[in-house]
């Protein structure tokens, strides 16, 4: 495995588009759920354990080669959103693309091919972590990784937070992002062998609803 | 970096390449940046009544917080509703120009797609500042677009979209008697400025440098399809 191009990707400079997503923040901010870094924190907390647990799982079956097509139908059944599987979708033909420019992969293209308007971001990662040669675990790491940074990010923006404190936030929760990410390389094995039905479902009701409404304002900084 | 472009090993065009997965020759892009409130909007508005007739257009917008530009093209009928789209660009409109320009090359690859054969697409950036320029890599050209009225020394101040926009629009001149503008002075300073690269003098008020704009829009096309 390349560690570049493990930093390459979890780089959030990385032409992905994830930076016009606040997974959730917007909404939380607006409804005065996330005040401060304190907020942040829990609220990145939440995330972890439940959106970023489901999304580096799959990410990491994906990387096991577990069908696609299966993982990103499973992926469709643990997000009950509609705009956030829009979302997702968006940000899998994103990434898709980007990755195809920097690691050419045959793999690649037949995915792209077969999702023209994008599979689930978690899935698209794997499939893209296996083309840059990286393991089930960069994969998950990544995962697990963009669910709280970008949240954290958007918040410096939203809530003109201090950086230092939102760098903070992440530090903190890193070795809880460890934890998070074996336990979704394990529900990757599990997968490899008992299917996708055997992946987690942690849901947060609060992001799906805020998603719903978020998506449903007429002036809003971030796309989802 | 070379990509073939045969329909079975391509799924799909990556960024600038100039045929489409088909083969087919894909659309002439042209980006307009530039501050804020110069008329980006309104010269993408009077570019389309230029130039529905002859050609077959579709326009991307990049809002910062709303769809408010894409609503007033569509308000103003300038284009059927499904020849404009509206990107959302989380809060840094420069980025989706420049450094992640993956959802409006989406945009404007699913216009093609979806309203078939298209000779322009006009990208207007969210409004940002002085340093946003578009990427080559989303668009073939790009028009700078700043206003009298934002004060007359920004051509001599230069900056990126000033210096190196393949044009220079600077527009509602009708409004530099009211707020002191000398525009011999600033067609002077963008001169310096730019070199040999064009320079329009536009009011969107009077119509004066209207088609000056649409016919550099044409020689662009004219080069783009030879
Ligand atoms: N007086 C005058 N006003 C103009 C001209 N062009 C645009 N405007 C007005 O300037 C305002 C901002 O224009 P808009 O196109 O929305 O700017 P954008 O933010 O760059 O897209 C609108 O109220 C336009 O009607 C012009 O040539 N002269
Ligand atoms: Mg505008």
């Amino acid at each position: 495995m390349s560690r570049a191009a493990l930093l390459m990707l979890a780089d959030g400079r990385f032409p992905a588009g994830g930076h016009a997503h606040s997974g959730g923040a917007e909404a939380a901010v607006k409804a005065g759920r996330i005040t401060g870094a304190a907020d942040l924190e829990e609220f990145c907390r939440g995330r972890l354990h439940t959106a970023g647990l489901v999304a580096a799982s799959l990410a990491a079956a994906a990387v096991l080669r577990v069908p696609v097509r299966e993982l990103d139908a499973a992926a469709d059944a643990r997000t009950p959103s509609p705009a956030l599987r829009v979302a997702a979708r968006k940000l899998g033909r994103q990434l898709m693309r980007a990755a195809r420019a920097a690691w050419p992969s045959q793999e690649l293209d037949a995915v792209a091919r077969e999702f023209p308007k994008g599979a689930h971001q978690p899935v698209v990662l794997g499939v893209v972590a296996r083309a840059a040669g990286l393991g089930a675990s960069d994969a998950a790491h990544c995962a697990v990784y963009e669910s709280v940074s970008g949240a954290a990010g958007a918040v410096v923006r939203l809530l003109s937070l201090d950086p230092f404190d939102a760098s903070g936030v992440l530090a903190r929760l890193a070795p809880e992002v460890d934890r998070v990410a074996d336990l979704a390389v394990e529900a990757g094995r599990g997968a490899v062998v008992e299917g996708v039905g055997a992946l987690p479902a942690a849901s947060a009701p609060l992001l799906e609803i805020g998603a719903e409404v978020h998506a449903g304002w007429g002036v809003r900084l971030f796309a989802s | 970096m070379h990509l073939d472009h045969t329909h079975d090993t391509t799924p799909a065009a990556l960024g600038a390449d100039a045929r489409r997965p088909d083969g087919a020759r894909r659309a002439l892009r042209i980006g307009l940046g530039g501050p804020v409130g110069s008329g980006k909007t309104a010269t993408v508005a009077a570019l389309c009544r230029a130039l529905r007739e002859e050609l077959s257009l579709a326009v991307v917008t990049n809002d910062i917080y709303t769809c408010e530009d894409a609503e007033f093209l569509l308000r103003e009928a300038v284009l059927p509703p499904e020849r404009i789209t509206a990107v959302e660009t989380g809060a840094c409109p420069h980025t989706a120009i420049r450094d992640d320009i993956s959802a409006n090359l989406e945009a404007v690859e699913d216009l093609e797609d979806e309203v078939g054969p298209l000779d322009l697409i006009l990208v207007e950036s969210g409004g940002d500042n002085l340093t946003a320029t578009f990427s080559k890599g989303l668009v073939d050209a790009q028009i700078f677009v700043i206003d009298v009225a934002g004060g007359d020394d920004i051509p001599r101040k230069g900056g990126p979209g000033v210096t190196t926009a393949d044009l220079l629009v600077v527009n509602k001149t009708d409004l530099a008697p009211y707020v002191g503008s000398d525009l011999d002075r600033m067609a002077a300073d963008a001169k310096a400025q730019r070199a040999e690269l064009p320079v329009v003098f536009q009011s969107l008020r009077t119509g004066s440098g209207v088609q000056d704009v649409a016919a550099w829009v044409r020689a662009q096309l004219a080069a783009w399809t030879a």
